[in-house]
């Protein structure tokens, strides 16, 4: 909401401070403001100029030569593009020298030959509007010479309210002012408006006023017939006919303010009722009603298929649950939205028809988005207008448009209001209001808070308040606890204290899998990986479970892993020259429900790709790039630090992002895979030349693994190990692993540890096997063992080797 | 020719014998050049087997037994002689072989480590849940895919009110979407268990903002939740400022104003001041002071009732926040863009 300053300071003719001092205080009630800007920012060098002689340029058809009076003392010569120009008019000049808002600073110029000392602007030039038709004239007296931002009013300050959706009634001026005048309310006041003669005057619609005659059923206004069918999207309408008026230009106080406001002035009749929208919150419309059939007013439900051309030139195709304003045989404007093109006021018009109606909030909300727009009128039914202010802003309209336009007003102001409504009156509790707020306030501080924004206090049986809710608030505030909220903020947030008091623990117990996250993101830590936060965006390809309406194709999925959202961040490192790059990620993954009906099923994940050099490369050489068994590695860290019985194991059918032969599973303790790993495909990395292998694993983090193993404390070695090395000839179709479990099992009791310790093919190692070498440490618990020990075990090891699998030592 | 030996010449020779062989040792032995040869040395001299000294010894059958204290003097002295010129070369060598290092270009770096690091998110969050924790807050998590009643219903936001407007929504199906807000953990906490419920919910929320300097489509947000009988608006206040202090620094005051929530009645925003500036205004607080961070209120008797909670007999309040823009004050990073590009180069900076 765009509120002017002056405007402001005229409705609250007590208010003070400046813009800046009102922001803040707007921002405790609740109404932060985004921006504060000067309206003629720009304008300072620009002046009202009269011209005094047009005549045309010699050498050029379009052009003019104009002599003008800047008040300087002298008249310049001023060559001028436009066709308006005429001679005893006032327009905004920019003299030489000056500067135009967006920097382009004015010189002396020779035009086809002529001098021009200056510049005629027009409203788009001064960044007034986006007129470029022609040269603004100015529609008043002005003393030439006289700085525009003065004369124009525009001497202003814009201030930009950002206003909750709850309150409707800070989308005008006067809702902004009774939050902030002082005494509220009762120090809010309408100004009269200035006339042509110079003089203020209420308008005689609001002194000696036509009628309102309000009818349950259709009524009737100068001869116009009005009548609501769809009486649950329009409760209320208004109707009142002017005729005679002049279609104009508005007077330049008026154009001024809405420009203030961010409007553009359209023509008198159209602008008086914007300014009452933006004073009062009521949206209003104006019809030619020479251009409705009838002619009559009929609201009710559009018929499928029919169609209007809104005033934004656009043809709109409506249903049926959307409200129209029709007349005797169409559409005319969309109920609350925007009106049709073809009653629109324009310069032709004579007579109007005013409408000031009331339309259902949620009915206009789904009519704009079903239609795609949104308009100063819809955002404000959306939000619920004053239904009790409706009579005043049609009767405020009606004077300003007779002081603007002329005209005469029907003396009767047809009200069709099917069922009144009555204002809601709440119970209030003090003892609740000292409950939910926490602390003690009496009826007469409630009272101070509520009365002056307009609600009526009246204390009722047994302490319990009788809250009467002003039309302006009945949108929002239905219950007790919205008048709470009232009383909270006008109290003053910042007076209520900060003291902290004694709180019952959780019931809640607290989430295991965090803890385990939180151990694994250590771990990586450790192992010097960097932690990434992906979206889980995927393309379609990367995931089974489809966005409705996705940003772009490549994020119209939900991920089904994580590895390939963690492959396309390398791709982005390598684009940028990065060639070490350890990232891991902790994430949500998406499969399908059970039935479309049901929601996506959820897994946490863990994932790590990793590629370059293992160490930070060094000048003493040792920068190796990561090879499997680093991978293999870290997957069996992971995996050791989730639970006992994972196992990681080789697996021949990869998954396609993985090379085969490469590729290695982890599975629980019931066989059941929850990870995988390997060396990322060729295929399935955007890799430069100089990369090295891209290594990947993915872990699913299964809740009943968080539940943390407790350590038991091993008793240290009393006695000294023996240690014997063997290499092994093992064929290459017999796993080390399967060597090694026979180890284990013949080693017996006193084998302590086994573990491979070198591989080696080549001389001396026949084809199709290699030496494998093993070293076993022996030990016992009671006793220092003795070589005769050792060497009968193994003994019993190769005996066993050779036995089982057919493996003989090495030679 | 033992017998012939005159007892006095042969124990005078022998004493001799094992001073001259001190001598010869002493001398040879400052001499060397390694501990090699130092080592060849002592064995020379004091090996148990062909030792000069050791052989010389064997000659003590020879000696009276009358005279044998001397000459074991004398061995003694003998040996204590080679044994301090052993040690004192071997400190010398040692000092020369150290001194030797120095040839070593000490300027050159050590060899290091890949530093690891969590992310600048992840780093507020678990900074978030920690301070809350010392609070009496437990952690809680929920699904991103949410049903429109937990999202959207049970929080009191009509999905034909304005309010719905304010986070424009993905959905995955009929009523089925991805959650805009944590704030269905409310609703599920509040189903599964009873008061007394302080919890902390963070996880990932999404809305249909495309990705820019200050939006991202899918992000983190952070909330608190507290239900019991009693509480008030001021034990929010409370709360929230304990926080904020404990979070922001001791120095770090707290600002509420009035704001509006579907679900909370009343609700505030909260600022705190400027973490850039420290309330002098600057471009980070738009000249204010100011730093909005947190929604907040007292949770609407509405979403009580859709849980089955008596209102009247039970209040709360709930806060939420967004760790990406508290990151990005803490961290001044400029573009949330950064958080989620994942470039090494700005992840390795929160180790």
């Amino acid at each position: 909401m765009n509120v002017s300053f002056n405007w402001l300071k005229e409705l609250a003719p007590g208010l003070e401070g400046t813009p800046e001092e009102l922001a803040d205080r707007l921002a405790m009630y609740g109404a932060p403001v985004d921006a504060i800007e000067p309206v003629g920012e720009g304008l300072a060098d620009i002046v009202v100029a009269r011209v005094e002689r047009v005549r045309p340029h010699p050498n050029a058809d379009r052009l003019s030569l104009c002599e003008v009076d800047a008040g300087t003392g002298e008249v310049q010569q001023v060559v001028c593009g436009a066709p308006n120009v005429r001679a005893g008019a006032y327009y905004p000049f920019a003299p030489v020298g000056a500067s135009l808002p967006g920097g382009i600073t004015i010189r002396r110029a020779r035009i086809r030959g002529e001098e021009s000392n200056g510049m005629l602007c027009s409203e788009r030039e001064l960044g007034l509007g986006r007129d470029h038709t022609g040269i603004l004239e100015l529609h008043g007296t002005y003393t030439p010479g006289e700085r525009l931002t003065a004369a124009l009013g525009l001497d202003d300050v814009r201030i930009v309210v950002d206003v909750t959706p709850n309150r409707g009634d800070l989308l005008s001026h006067i809702g902004v002012a009774r939050e902030l005048a002082p005494g509220g309310e009762a120090g809010i006041r309408l100004a009269p408006f200035p006339t042509a003669s110079g003089e203020a005057a209420d308008g005689p619609a609001l002194a000696d006023a036509p009628a309102l005659r309000t009818t349950a059923g259709p009524g009737t206004t100068g001869g116009v017939k009005i009548t609501i069918e769809d009486t649950r999207g329009c409760p209320r309408y208004i109707g009142a006919v002017i005729r005679g008026v002049t279609i104009g230009p508005s007077p330049d106080w008026l154009a001024s303010r809405l420009r203030a406001v961010g409007l553009r002035p359209i023509n008198n009749v159209v602008d008086a009722t914007n300014y009452v929208l933006y004073e009062l919150g009521q949206p209003l419309h104006a019809f030619d009603l020479d251009r409705l059939e009838g002619p009559e007013i009929v609201v009710r439900r559009a018929r499928p298929g029919e169609t209007i051309v809104t005033l934004d030139g656009q043809r709109r195709v409506l249903d049926a649950d959307m409200t129209v304003i029709a007349d005797a045989t169409r559409p005319v404007a969309i109920a609350g939205v925007m009106g049709g093109e073809d009653s629109e006021v324009g310069p032709e018009t004579r007579n109007v028809l005013l409408e000031c109606a009331l339309f259902d909030p949620r009915s206009i909300r789904r009519t704009r988005r079903a239609l795609g727009m949104s308009t100063d009128a819809s955002a404000r039914f959306e939000r619920g207008v004053d239904p009790e202010g409706m009579e005043r802003a049609i009767r405020r309209a009606l004077a300003l448009i007779q002081v603007v336009a002329g005209g005469t007003i029907e003396p009767v102001i047809a009200d069709v209001h099917p069922s009144p409504r009555q204002a809601p009156v709440l119970k209030l509790r003090p003892a609740r209001v000292s409950h939910l707020l926490g602390i003690a306030l009496d009826v007469r501080q409630i009272t101070s808070c509520l009365e002056p924004i307009g609600f009526q206090v009246t204390p009722g049986a047994d302490g319990v308040l009788d809250v009467r809710v002003p039309g302006h608030r009945w949108g929002d505030v239905e219950r007790e606890v919205d008048l709470i909220e009232e009383v909270a903020r006008r109290y003053g947030y910042d007076a209520f204290p900060e003291t902290l008091r004694p709180f019952r623990p959780s019931s809640v117990p607290d989430d295991a899998v965090a803890r385990l996250e939180n151990r694994l993101r250590e771990r990586f830590v450790a192992r010097g990986f960097l932690e990434a936060r992906t979206a889980a965006f995927a393309p379609e390809s990367e995931g089974d479970v489809a966005l409705l309406l996705p940003l772009s194709s490549a994020e119209s999925r939900l991920r089904r892993d994580l590895v390939p959202g963690l492959i396309h961040r390398v791709e982005y490192n390598f684009a940028r020259g990065v060639r070490h790059i350890r990232l891991f990620e902790i994430g949500t993954v998406f499969a399908p429900g059970p039935t479309p009906a049901d929601p996506p099923l959820e897994a946490t994940r863990v994932a790590a790709v990793f590629t370059g050099s293992r160490q930070m490369p060094h000048w003493s050489g040792n920068d190796a790039a990561y090879d499997l068994w680093d991978l293999k590695a870290l997957m069996t860290e992971i995996a050791e630090a989730l639970g006992p019985d994972l196992i990681v194991e080789p697996d021949d059918s990869p998954r396609p992002v993985y090379e085969s032969g490469l590729y290695l599973r982890i599975v629980d303790g019931d066989g059941r895979k929850i990870g995988e790993g390997g060396r990322v495909a060729s295929s399935a990395v955007d890799a430069p030349a100089w990369a090295s292998d891209v290594w990947a694993f993915e872990i699913e983090l299964r809740p009943e693994l968080a539940v943390r193993r407790p350590v038991t404390f091993q008793p240290l070695p009393a006695y000294p190990a023996i240690e014997r090395d063997l290499a092994l000839l093992v064929p290459d179709e017999i796993p080390a692993a399967g060597v090694e479990a026979v180890i284990r099992e013949a080693g017996g009791q006193l084998l302590e540890a086994v573990w491979p310790f070198d591989l080696y093919r080549g001389r001396g190692v026949p084809a199709g096997s290699r030496s494998i070498a093993f070293r076993l440490r022996f030990r016992a618990a009671d006793r220092t063992l003795t070589d005769r020990d050792a060497d009968a075990a193994t003994a019993r090891v190769l005996r066993r080797l050779k036995d089982e699998l057919g493996i003989e030592r090495r030679v | 020719m033992r017998g012939e030996t005159e007892p006095g010449a042969a124990v005078g020779e022998l004493v001799a014998a094992l001073e001259a062989v001190a001598a010869e040792a002493v001398a040879e032995i400052g001499g060397v050049a390694d501990a090699s040869a130092l080592e060849s040395a002592r064995v020379r001299y004091l090996g148990r087997k062909e030792g000069k000294l050791t052989v010389l010894m064997r000659r003590l059958a020879e000696v009276p037994p009358e005279d044998r204290p001397k000459i074991g003097a004398a061995a003694n002295r003998a040996k204590a002689a080679i044994s301090e010129a052993l040690d004192r070369r071997m400190a010398e060598l040692t000092a020369q072989a150290s001194a030797q290092v120095v040839g070593e270009d000490l300027t050159l770096p050590g060899r290091v480590s890949w530093k690891g690091a969590r992310h600048p998110v992840t780093l507020v969050i678990e900074e978030i849940c920690e301070t809350l924790r010392y609070l009496g807050f437990t952690r809680v998590r929920g699904p991103e895919a949410e049903t429109e009643w937990h999202n959207f219903t049970a929080l009191n936001t009509p999905l034909d009110h304005p309010a719905a407007d304010m986070h424009d929504t993905f959905y995955l199906g009929d009523g089925i979407l991805l959650r805009s807000h944590t704030s269905p953990v409310q609703i599920r906490t509040m189903q599964a268990f009873r008061p007394p419920i302080r919890v902390v919910v963070p996880g990932m929320a999404y809305r249909r903002d495309p990705f820019d300097a200050s939006h991202a489509p899918a992000f983190e947000q952070i909330e608190g939740l507290v239900v019991d009988e009693g509480i008030s608006f001021v034990d929010l206040k409370a709360t929230v400022a304990a926080f904020a202090r404990e979070f922001f620094g001791p120095g770090a005051r707290v600002r509420f104003r009035p704001s509006f929530f579907p679900f909370t009645e009343p609700s505030a925003e909260v600022d705190v001041s400027c973490l850039i500036c420290g309330g002098g205004g600057c471009s980070a607080c738009k000249g204010t002071g100011w730093i909005e961070i947190m929604g907040a209120g007292m949770v609407d008797p509405a979403v009580f009732e859709h849980v089955g909670y008596d209102a009247e007999r039970y209040t709360g309040f709930a806060f939420g926040m967004g760790p990406a823009r508290i990151a990005m004050l803490r961290y001044r990073i400029p573009d949330i863009r950064l958080l989620y590009e994942s470039d090494v180069r700005f992840l390795s900076q929160f180790d």
